[in-house]
């Protein structure tokens, strides 16, 4: 997998790698067949299914957005962020308090959340995260758990518990060959995957992102070729927490805002980063698009459970199974 | 950790002819007794509102204690405690809403769920290898899983959960007397000194050893024959068998349970928190903890509710309790990261070797 910023050297990457990863796609693809293929059988109405696919590769690009943070700070730091559902919240509730103050259109209070969230992500990290005291791994999980329950609660303390909304000026329901789809979701698919281009551009292309894969795969060895860790750190948190606030601002229009909205997206969101390797920005896509029509699926198969259970049940699988991910290698 | 204290008073005082020092798990043991002689008074001097706040600092306590024998002494960090707080609740609610057992059969069903899980749960994550945060979201999925497939399960009720049937007057085998009657207090105190003493007696058996040696080094302990998967296996068994304890005794406090309730994150949250503010791996690092933890919320209540000036727009906002112990954990993980009972430990230990 090209994108990995895990070990993959660019050396190892034989044609034997690719063939490998190829592989495991057609696989995954073919499981993805099966699974809507019974579907169809079970449901009996091929627009009730086509509809439920539409719908879940939508949300699940959703949910890769905003995975695409978590999985750049967890393969770069090795720090499961168990605050990056609350930053997603706090960046909706900027988000939200910017239309409400200025009246912009909910997309471009991007041009907001997304240096609000940097800034936040750097203070964090900074102040809270690098040095001795944030060291060992459950350190890291329970200074980035007190900080979602930090964040949270004093949302919910000032803003109290009332949803908020934001609706998207224009708003538009399309037909894609029969499927019902509205203007925000397509609009927001549209982001996430810019966004995923975007930032494997970076990755690959820029000297940051050079830096920061050569931070990922050899920590002290890029200290020894002159790279400042510490400040790629810094650098790649802030990032990480910057994804959250783009995914706020595409997401506004969609959702409630909520204090707690992060946590139903926090469970998802790591699901979605194992399902594609931690440390793996297009993997974090297409996890995504993965968990969204296991979602989907699920509510056709299982009637009346809730549309996570599939989703739990898929992570655990992954867990125990393939814990590198689909596209990642075991080390 | 306490040990270390007791090791050192053996050094400063070598030849004194006295009786020898108490063994660690008699000291301990010796402690626990004054501790929990001194709280047998408590709910009849406390006013009831305070005799509430007691009861929910006991559960707090089983739950740490339940959860630290495994994160702690174990060092198998678990996030999904809820799910062993809420099998205990909801199989001793189940058998007493719909068979009418005693909840106290009801109580030791739910361990034993609790420890068959926590021992299937155990199985795989330990068979597949899960470490660190891996093996922390396993825990956390499956706690989540249970809380979906009740939420949709007609068989217990669903969302809408159960309520303990009312009794006339009082009786200590259904577990229910009038409301703000001592003896929930009193019944909390000997579970919550039982949950204490037995983790006292596991950390101190050749188990709880083999499991602190396995944390500390697994391929170590390994390679000098320590049989890890059976003693890994025993500390989850026994940590979730606690905690469902405290699940159970939940249920017949407060009179109802729902998923949210029993299967939601804020419990394990709860125990986590409580255990890490007083002291990860230390005995009585869940006994600080759950007094600060379980206070908390009550002082903030009493705060908010009518509000110094300063902070009068706040009135009747939830969340500070959360904010106050959110906080602590934050600057008690990165200031005093054996907790406020392990430090004071570690401080005293340190002058006496002086």
């Amino acid at each position: 997998m090209t994108a990995t910023i895990d070990t993959d050297a660019p050396e190892t990457r034989a044609p034997s790698a690719t063939l490998a990863v190829l592989k495991r796609a057609g696989v995954v693809g073919a499981l993805v067949a099966v699974a809507i293929a019974v579907a169809l059988v079970q449901s009996g109405s091929g627009i009730v299914v086509w509809q439920s696919v539409v719908t879940g590769l939508l949300t699940g690009g959703l949910y890769g957005l905003i995975a695409m943070g978590l999985t750049l700070i967890f393969g770069v730091l090795d720090i499961v962020n168990f605050a990056h559902g609350a930053l997603l919240a706090v960046a909706m509730f900027i988000s939200f308090g910017v239309v409400q103050a200025t009246g912009l259109h909910p997309y471009l209070t991007m041009l907001v959340t997304v240096p609000a969230l940097f800034l936040v992500g750097v203070l964090v990290h900074r102040g809270l995260l690098s040095g001795s005291g944030g060291a060992t791994l459950e350190n890291q999980l329970l200074i980035t758990l007190g900080l979602s329950l930090l964040l949270e609660n004093g949302l919910l303390l000032f803003f109290g518990a009332e949803p908020k909304n934001v609706g998207l000026p224009g708003e538009t329901h399309l037909d894609v060959f029969g499927a019902v789809v509205a203007g925000s979701r397509l609009y927001a698919f549209a982001g996430a995957v810019a966004l995923g281009l975007a930032l494997y551009w970076m990755l690959q292309h820029t000297g940051l992102g050079t830096a920061i894969r050569a931070v990922a795969s050899n920590g002290p060895g890029a200290e020894l070729v002159g790279i400042n860790v510490r400040r790629i750190h810094t650098l790649t948190f802030a990032i990480g927490a910057a994804c959250a606030g783009a995914a706020a601002a595409l997401a506004v229009p969609l959702l409630s805002v909520t204090p707690t909205l992060g946590e139903q997206f926090n469970i998802t969101a790591f699901v979605v980063v194992v399902l594609g390797g931690m440390g793996n920005v297009v993997g974090a896509l297409v996890g995504g698009l993965l968990i969204g029509l296991v979602e989907q699926l699920t509510t056709i198969y299982l009637d009346g459970q809730s549309s996570l259970l599939g989703v739990f049940v898929v992570f655990v699988l992954v867990l125990f199974l393939r814990p590198q991910g689909l596209f990642g290698r075991r080390t | 950790m306490t040990d270390t204290a007791v090791e050192s008073r053996r050094q400063t005082r070598p030849g004194a002819p006295a009786a020898p020092p108490l063994r660690p798990q008699n000291r301990q043991f010796a402690v626990l007794a004054v501790l929990v002689l001194l709280a047998i008074p408590l709910p009849l001097i406390l006013p009831s509102a305070q005799g509430a706040v007691a009861v929910r600092i006991l559960i707090f306590l089983i739950m740490a204690v339940g959860w630290n024998i495994m994160s702690g002494f174990g060092g198998m960090f678990s996030f999904g405690h809820a799910a062993y707080f809420g099998l205990g609740a909801y199989t001793s609610a189940y058998l007493l809403v719909e068979h009418g057992v005693s909840p106290w059969v009801g109580m030791a069903a739910g361990m034993v769920v609790a420890a068959a899980v926590a021992m299937v749960i155990g199985y795989f994550s330990f068979r597949y290898d899960l470490k660190g945060a891996y093996f922390a979201l396993a825990t956390f999925a499956f706690a989540e899983m249970l809380r979906l497939v009740t939420t949709s399960s007609d068989v217990v009720n669903g969302a809408v959960g159960y309520q303990v049937p009312l009794i006339q007057g009082s009786s200590v085998w259904q577990m229910q007397f009038p409301a703000g009657s001592p003896a929930y207090f009193w019944i909390a105190l000997v579970l919550a000194g039982g949950a204490v003493a037995l983790s006292i007696l596991f950390r101190h058996s050749p188990a709880g050893r083999y499991v602190v040696a396995i944390r500390d080094d697994e391929l170590a302990a390994a390679s000098v024959g320590a049989p890890v998967m059976r003693h890994k296996l025993l500390t989850v068994a026994l940590s979730g068998a606690i905690t469902a304890v405290a699940g159970a005794f939940y249920t017949q406090y407060y009179l109802f349970i729902d998923p949210q309730l029993a299967f939601g994150s804020s419990v394990s949250i709860e125990a986590i928190v409580t255990a890490v503010i007083g002291g990860i791996g230390t005995i009585w690092g869940p006994v600080v903890g759950a007094v600060i933890v379980g206070s908390l919320s009550d002082v903030t209540a009493t705060l908010l509710a009518t509000p110094p000036e300063f902070l009068s727009f706040l009135q009747g906002r939830s969340g500070l309790d959360v904010i106050l112990y959110a906080v602590m954990l934050i600057l008690i993980v990165r200031l005093m990261p054996k907790g406020i009972f392990g430090t004071l430990a570690d401080k005293i230990s340190e002058r006496r070797r002086r």
